[in-house]
């Protein structure tokens, strides 16, 4: 097993025909990733890397069977396109598009609660079950089938944990980056609980960083439901308060949310501990290899 | 992006938020015309206000009260031109260059009013508070009992049961209570059609004659929402931000000036907190934050180079890509040409890791370029460690 997306995963690309839509959704397919339609408004009815693409997304779900959606829409219209692909029915939704207005999610983000769909970012590198499905825009050569969950709110950080995992020999159920912004669909604790009763995941790898709770309420939720083992890293120890660090999520304010806090509050959760970012798959070894 | 207090209260007047007239000076000249327009329409005395981006003003001597319009142009004459120092700005303050010259109302009593992002409920909450004219954090830490919130749900809205909940909760009644539900209506309308992230007003004030009124304003907005406020985009000021990040931004890169001696270039905000982390444990401090985003083109890599030895502090410099969609080869071809182009007179250590990362680093050593390359992230910090330690022997013989 893995989590969020695997081998049955049928994927509609959202933002199909455009640039990054097209130059991802063909690394996808190169992967083994089942893509079976896309979707750009107006240009329904054309065919596009070998697949259809339709005016709307519930038009993938009906004629294509489309079950996860992926979406490549620029940033005044992503929120738009998250609404329309839980609504039409899909069951994950991975939203790449960076920089959407706090405004628009908000709504956004309840709506697709309601839904019960699982919303993946915004501003993510998506989700890969290494060996099954790649649907998001991460570097699949680092990736290797295995057993230690990564949970990220980062992208170019994500790729260097699981690098250091697959070095040390410790292969990926799934990776999921839950993306960066203020407000995202699935967070550390969403993802915690899909890797608890996930059969395959024998490890989580939690890559947090400055800013808001989300790392303490993960913690929380470590203490009372993890049975596996938690690593935890939290980038920013050394940002100053009150800046935003690139993350529009990644900033100190008040004297909550630095990475001390985050760190003290896993390490009395029971989690493994990790403060230096470049030993990450060290200590992972370390720890499972002992166990 | 941060406007000043008289942009927010403009914006904040436009949308029926209750606010004392004010009028914005550059000059002292300036000044006093506004003092005396002020005057002329009633107002008997005045406060001078420093505008700058930063909090603390008063404390800092940026805030003064005057009683008559001669006493407006000795304080105009004080603060514009002044580097008001506050907690806020650091210990090299920030040049003054407007001040606003506004109605001075007598104060019954003071109480906070605050809109922002609840991140952990998704939803705009409303704070309001009896402890106004202090900082919110300090009341949220010793007394949060004295802070009453309403969540707006974004499906339906802020609901005036919610909004008398508020004023009620400020203890007034009568005039005065409507005054207040009428305020929050208004500051609540104006934070969600600008796209603000924080709207603020500290203190609110009941005055004497029995009007509720925005002594203070700060407003932050979404610079990913600027896109559909033109006229917003426009209220920047260059001058309050660090001329670095401002041609950083210029360049697509992501810069924050820091105080530390390794400077580093990394793609990717978190990996850049990550490599600020591990400069730390190699024994030194990082200069700065800088993310190149996904490009790291030449172009963008000179950049980089450009802005972080502009600060004299820098010892060492750190390169930490991880490719992926980027090819490492690529960008060593970019860094041997930017570092072509600059002359980089500290020592360089370049870490490139991802697709195609062994060719990357033979093309970097097969350079003349004088740097030292990495693969793995700890032999990266290895080198910074060396170089600071080689930087030291220099530096003492």
């Amino acid at each position: 097993m893995s989590i969020l997306v695997d081998s049955d995963t049928r994927v509609v690309v959202q933002g199909f025909t455009g640039s990054e839509g097209t130059f991802h959704a063909e690394q996808m397919i190169e992967y083994g990733t089942k893509v079976v339609a896309g979707v750009t408004p107006g240009k329904g009815g054309q065919t596009h890397l070998d697949r259809p693409v339709f005016n709307t997304v519930s038009e993938a779900v009906e004629q294509e069977g489309a079950n996860v959606s992926i979406i490549f829409v620029p940033p005044p219209f992503a929120a738009d396109a998250i609404v329309e692909a839980a609504d039409a029915g899909v069951e994950v939704v991975i939203c790449i598009t960076e920089g959407i207005p706090v405004k628009d999610m908000k709504p956004a983000y309840h709506f697709v609660q309601k839904k019960g769909v699982h919303l993946i970012g915004p501003n993510c590198p998506g989700v890969i079950t290494p060996g099954q499905a790649k649907v998001g825009i991460m570097p699949a050569m680092i990736f290797e089938e295995g057993s230690v969950g990564v949970i990220s709110r980062s992208g170019t950080l994500t790729y260097e944990a699981v690098d250091q995992l697959t070095r040390a020999g410790y292969g990926q159920s799934t990776a999921v980056g839950i993306g960066g912004d203020p407000i995202i669909g699935t967070r550390f604790i969403d993802a915690l609980k899909l890797f608890e009763a996930d059969d395959q995941t024998e490890a989580v790898v939690l890559i947090g960083e400055i800013g808001g709770s989300a790392e303490e309420e993960a913690a929380a939720y470590i203490q009372a439901h993890m049975s596996k083992p938690v690593f935890g890293f939290i980038a920013g120890r050394t940002a100053p308060p009150g800046r935003r660090m690139g993350h529009a999520g990644a900033i100190v304010s008040g004297g909550s949310g630095t990475a001390e806090a985050k760190f003290a509050a896993l390490e009395a959760a029971g989690a493994v501990v990790v403060k230096n970012p470049a030993l990450i798959g060290d200590t992972v070894k370390e720890h499972l290899a002992a166990a | 992006m941060k406007v000043h207090e008289y942009q927010a209260k403009d914006i904040l007047r436009e949308h029926g938020v209750s606010v004392p007239p004010g009028i914005v000076a550059h000059t002292v000249e300036e000044a006093v015309e506004a003092a005396q327009k002020l005057a002329d329409e009633g107002a008997s005395q005045f406060v001078v206000k420093a505008q700058i981006h930063a909090g603390g003003r008063g404390k800092g001597g940026g805030v003064k009260l005057a009683g008559s319009v001669e006493a407006v142009r000795e304080h105009a004459e004080a603060i514009l031109g002044m580097n008001l120092v506050t907690h806020q700005t650091g210990e090299d303050g920030q040049k003054v260059r407007k001040i606003l010259v506004t109605e001075a109302v007598d104060i019954a009593q003071e109480y906070y009013v605050g809109v922002t992002l609840d991140r952990e409920r998704s939803m705009n909450v409303i704070m309001i508070s009896t402890e106004g004219g202090v900082e919110i954090e300090t009341v949220a830490e010793e007394s949060p009992e004295k802070i009453l919130k309403e969540w707006v749900d974004p499906t339906i809205g802020l609901m005036p049961f919610q909004i008398r909940r508020l004023a009620f909760g400020l203890g007034l009644e009568g005039d005065a209570f409507k005054q207040a539900s009428r305020f929050i209506q208004s500051l609540y309308n104006a934070y969600e059609a600008i796209d603000a992230t924080i709207a603020e007003i500290n203190p609110l004030v009941l005055t004497d004659d029995g009007r509720i009124e925005a002594v203070d304003a700060k407003i932050n907005l979404d610079d990913n929402a600027l896109f559909r406020h033109k006229d917003l985009a426009e209220l920047r000021d260059v001058h309050e931000e660090d001329p670095r990040e401002v041609e950083a931004g210029e360049h697509g890169l992501s810069y924050i000036k820091l105080d530390g001696n390794v400077g580093c270039m990394v793609n990717g905000a978190g990996l850049a907190m990550a490599t600020m982390d591990i400069i730390k444990l190699a024994g030194g401090e990082p200069a700065n934050f800088l993310d190149v985003g996904g490009s790291a083109s030449a172009e963008t890599v000179e950049a980089g180079f450009r802005i972080i030895l502009k600060d004299p502090a820098v010892e060492a410099i750190l390169v930490n890509i991880f490719g992926g969609i980027v090819r490492c080869d690529r960008v060593a071809k970019g860094v041997i040409e930017a570092a072509k182009n600059i002359d980089i007179d500290v020592p360089l250590i370049v870490r490139l890791q991802g697709t195609n990362a062994e060719e990357g680093k033979q093309l970097l050593e097969s350079s003349d370029i004088d740097l030292q390359s990495a693969i793995l992230l700890k032999e990266a910090a290895d080198k910074v460690t060396q170089a600071l330690g080689r930087g030291d022997t220099v530096a003492a013989s």
